[in-house]
């Protein structure tokens, strides 16, 4: 089991410098940079408003047992 | 202290999410002031968080935040346990962005204060962009230090040291389609239960048919989280996002949470909607009741570890009062922003005491909580 894990690990992590080595090299943008228009709207930011989200956040880690991966830090103990 | 440690690390989340999304480019200089309620199950909380933004330099931002909570708490724990209380906590967060070239790194402290919780936080993120600005890899760490007390022990004092690890992908997909995915691994060691929670175990030589007695924690928890998130450009004017998350620990509990969010913008105004689901399985130590006293070797009955599903339905309308175009003065853009969010919890392993049912008829309980938001933006 542990050899499997190692070397699916190993594979990952080669995939992972494959892509990042070959984007050094130039891998070419399927959108480029005029036709970002739309995602540069206002209303297609990540987090519009983080004072919010951070706070709404946090009353969710304070009232369920999960903690996390919402996007840079997350966490929380499950108190009440 | 039964909130620092979330406000705390979801406060690095406040400090750290424009660079997750835009390395390569520094955070714009804003600030908000914010007023938030929330009022449910017997507890209200509300309070001020200020938080302000500025760029030094060509390659330097600074933030600053503000944060208090006051808490007037009479929940279904608190009236069946122990004495209706209030506190305060007072939190501080300082982060600094630099940026060269295409990498941003990112550096952040918190300072959480409460009568009987202390909380500091140390957190490091590095951003690169890469395929013509078409990714952007986040690596993040953050280092926790929590030092746990109760306010009718002075000399009650216990430390919680908690270690998180974050790799986050946020990738252009199409000219209206953009994604991220986040991973995150977080550990705690220490003191992880509340100095004030009780469990409760059958006895027969109580009145009630049952006694209470402390619950005690493992003393470690690894949790981890992935969560997949994308943002769609609407034929016409407006986005839709869809968000989703699976947690795993090490005490059991297993979470899938989903979320659908639509934004349509009509003149000054934003209008919002978004919905939101999550179901959670139990931690393995947690019991509405133990069969006697000290039945197992850990024991908890916080209702947040309890199997539950939650739903909540948020609704909002932002207005810009300056207008972007022509500014006033320094301000280059205000808002004005206003949401309402009606959470409800429906807990499927915890009772609720506070009816006088008999031992094994008491009704689950059910949380429902009203949470009201209203802040001012400005860019500047």
């Amino acid at each position: 089991m542990n050899m499997k894990i190692n070397a699916f690990s190993r594979f990952v992590l080669l995939a992972i410098a494959t892509v990042v080595v070959s984007g050094c090299s130039g891998i070419e943008p399927w959108v480029k940079p005029y036709e970002r228009d739309r995602l540069a709207d206002p209303i297609m930011a990540l987090d519009t408003d983080p004072v919010s989200s951070s706070y709404i956040q946090h009353v969710y880690e304070a009232r369920e047992g999960a903690r996390g991966g919402e996007g840079a830090a997350g966490g929380g103990c499950g108190c009440n | 202290m039964k909130y620092s440690r979330e406000i705390v690390v979801t406060t690095l989340a406040l400090l750290a999410a424009v660079s997750t999304a835009q390395a390569g480019v520094l955070p714009e200089d804003r600030a908000d002031v914010l007023y938030h309620l929330y009022d449910g199950g017997g507890v209200e909380i509300d309070g001020p968080s200020v938080l302000v933004r500025k760029q030094v330099g060509k390659s330097t931002s600074f933030v600053a935040n503000y944060y208090v909570d006051m808490i007037s708490s009479a929940s279904i724990d608190v009236i069946t346990t122990a004495s209706p209380y209030t506190e305060e906590r007072t939190q501080y967060s300082l982060g600094m962005d630099y940026l060269r070239g295409n990498t941003t790194m990112s550096v952040g402290y918190t300072s959480s204060v409460e009568s009987d919780f202390d909380a500091k936080t140390y957190t490091f993120s590095v951003s690169q962009d890469m395929f013509g600005d078409m990714t952007t890899l986040t690596l993040s760490y953050a280092l926790g230090d929590d030092l746990v007390g109760r306010s009718d022990d002075p000399v009650f004092e216990r430390e919680n040291d908690r270690q998180q690890y974050g790799v986050g992908l946020t990738q252009i997909l199409t000219r209206n389609l953009i994604a991220t995915l986040n991973f995150e691994t977080i550990t705690d060691e220490g003191f992880l239960n509340n100095p004030y929670r009780s469990v409760r175990y059958v006895d027969a030589g109580s009145a009630l048919g049952y006694s209470y007695e402390p619950e005690l924690y493992p003393n470690t928890r690894t949790s981890n989280a992935v969560g997949l998130r994308a943002k769609y450009y609407l034929p016409y004017r407006a986005a839709l996002e869809g968000e989703y998350r699976f947690f795993t620990d090490t005490w059991d509990i297993e979470s899938h949470t989903a979320s659908l969010s639509y934004t349509h913008p009509m003149g000054p105004w934003i209008f919002s909607a978004k919905f939101r689901y999550h179901d959670q399985t139990g931690a393995h130590f947690y019991r509405d009741i133990f069969s006697r006293s000290e039945a197992t070797n850990f024991r908890g009955r916080d209702k947040e570890l309890s199997p539950l599903t939650s739903t909540t339905f948020k609704i909002g309308a932002s207005y810009q009062f300056i207008d972007d175009v022509e500014g006033w003065g320094f301000i280059k853009k205000g808002t004005v922003n206003l949401s309402y969010s009606a959470l409800a919890v429906d807990y499927e392993e915890f009772s609720d005491l506070s009816t006088s049912a008999v031992l094994g008829e008491e009704p689950l309980y059910v949380l429902d909580a009203n949470i009201f938001q209203v802040f001012f933006s400005i860019w500047y």
